[in-house]
């Protein structure tokens, strides 16, 4: 239950946001965390959580499956 | 990068010939348990190593009565919404989704948003809240904008202590919640005392995971590393924290399988009570609940939960109960213990079983 999907936030609009999520996009709230348009963060239900650090996230990279 | 998995699972292998001894490894984390399993993780394991499943599946762990008032709520002609993992857990008289088929008013929401959408139409909607740490800020800021919730959130540490203090569960070393701990940080675990690695939910990761633990354990350390740092920073999140706090206080919970455990539970404060779903119906909710009648049931979900029994050893498991007709949580939810084992090994094992006959 507590999974969370990364995506990529490309626009702001106070608490809300939109965020692409491998293309498609969904707007989320972004009221937990100090986010910026371009970073990366990982949603979890309707919210972002944390922002995800994408030099460490390169070397995981879906090697098995889809990050959950 | 194949390469460094086939490293790994050496290193794994070596280290845990020298160390000797069976180990068993305990996640907490039904996404975990999921992934595990997806990765077929059990079968790369030397022969020592096991995993376990711990009370990781926030939708297993709420209790009976909790369900039992939602549900008395939502036979009334309450509107309720839910996330759509708890819609099938059934309580002492039936599930959400089973009221819904009498009639009820039951929507599944993906987020809390969804319900706010819902409250339009219905102004006396009520949320059931649950979930851990991960799941509490969301409703936590739902009530502070005005959503009506019942609240079975959890914290997640004290179920750890509850494992730790019970001395017939054997455990080697923990792999920690990896979206809990992005809200809870790491520093609340430095009080257990055993091996704890932080992990992402990759099969990699964990791999990676394993390899810390058995690092532990050849070093006789008993400490809390961060293996998912990409996403979960030392100090968690702090503002996520900040609004759980402001909105909630603690509380003792009643967990399906580990009993009653002081400070828990999450319980909404005195200042929103307006928008508090047990405070509106409370003397409906004590009516309700003066009418549990536990049922009687040879499901083993309590043992399960806290890895004290395999799924494979209940009397029920693939017999009666199976996901198509779950008698447990554990089963109903495709996190849960016996879902996850049903649906990976028993089934594969009953194929090879005939295609050897």
């Amino acid at each position: 239950m507590c999974l969370s999907i990364p995506g990529k936030i490309i626009k702001i609009d106070g608490q809300r946001a939109t965020a692409d999520f491998n293309g498609i996009k969904k707007e989320i709230n972004v009221s937990l965390i100090d986010a910026n348009s371009g970073d990366y963060v990982m949603v979890h239900a309707g919210f972002a959580i944390e922002k995800v650090d994408l030099k460490q996230a390169e070397n995981i990279n879906n090697l098995f499956g889809n990050e959950k | 990068m194949k390469s460094e998995i086939s490293k790994i699972i050496g290193d794994i292998s070596r280290k845990a010939a020298i160390i000797g001894r069976p180990l068993r490894f305990m996640d907490l984390c039904g996404t975990h348990s999921q992934s595990i399993a997806e990765n077929g993780l059990k079968d790369l394991m030397p022969a020592n190593i096991r995993f376990a499943s711990g009370p990781g599946c926030p939708v297993c762990v709420t209790d009976q009565s909790d369900i039992d008032a939602i549900v008395g709520l939502a036979l009334q002609g309450i509107p309720v919404a839910v996330y759509g993992d708890a819609l099938n857990v059934a309580g002492n008289f039936m599930s959400l989704d089973q009221a819904r088929q009498k009639g009820a008013d039951v929507s599944a929401v993906y987020d809390t948003r969804d319900a706010f959408e819902i409250k339009k139409q219905k102004p006396n909607l009520v949320f059931f809240g649950i979930g851990f740490e991960t799941t509490a800020p969301m409703t936590a800021w739902s009530v502070k904008n005005g959503l009506t919730v019942y609240s079975a959130h959890k914290l997640f540490p004290p179920a750890m202590e509850v494992l730790l203090k019970n001395k017939n569960i054997k455990v080697d070393g923990f792999i920690n919640p990896g979206h809990v701990s992005a809200i809870i940080g790491a520093k609340v675990y430095e009080k257990f005392k055993i091996p704890q690695v932080i992990a992402g939910f990759d099969g990699l990761d964990i791999l990676k995971a394993v390899n810390m633990l058995l690092n532990q354990i050849l070093k006789k350390e008993k400490k809390v590393e961060n293996e998912y740092s990409r996403v979960v920073k030392k100090g968690g999140n702090p503002r996520a924290r900040k609004i759980i706090g402001d909105v909630f206080e603690i509380a003792s919970a009643r967990w399906r399988g580990l009993g009653v455990i002081g400070g828990s539970g999450l319980k909404i404060r005195k200042k929103y009570q307006k928008c508090d779903a047990e405070f509106i119906y409370k003397d409906l909710i004590k009516k309700i609940k003066k009418n549990i009648k536990p049922k009687a049931s040879a499901c083993r979900c309590g043992l399960v939960l806290q890895g004290l029994e395999e799924p494979v050893n209940c009397p029920l498991f693939g017999k009666t109960c199976t996901p198509e007709t779950p008698s447990g949580a554990c089963m109903i939810s495709p996190e849960g213990g016996c879902s996850i084992e049903y649906r990976y090994n028993f089934i594969a094992r009953l194929k090879n079983q005939n295609a050897g006959q």
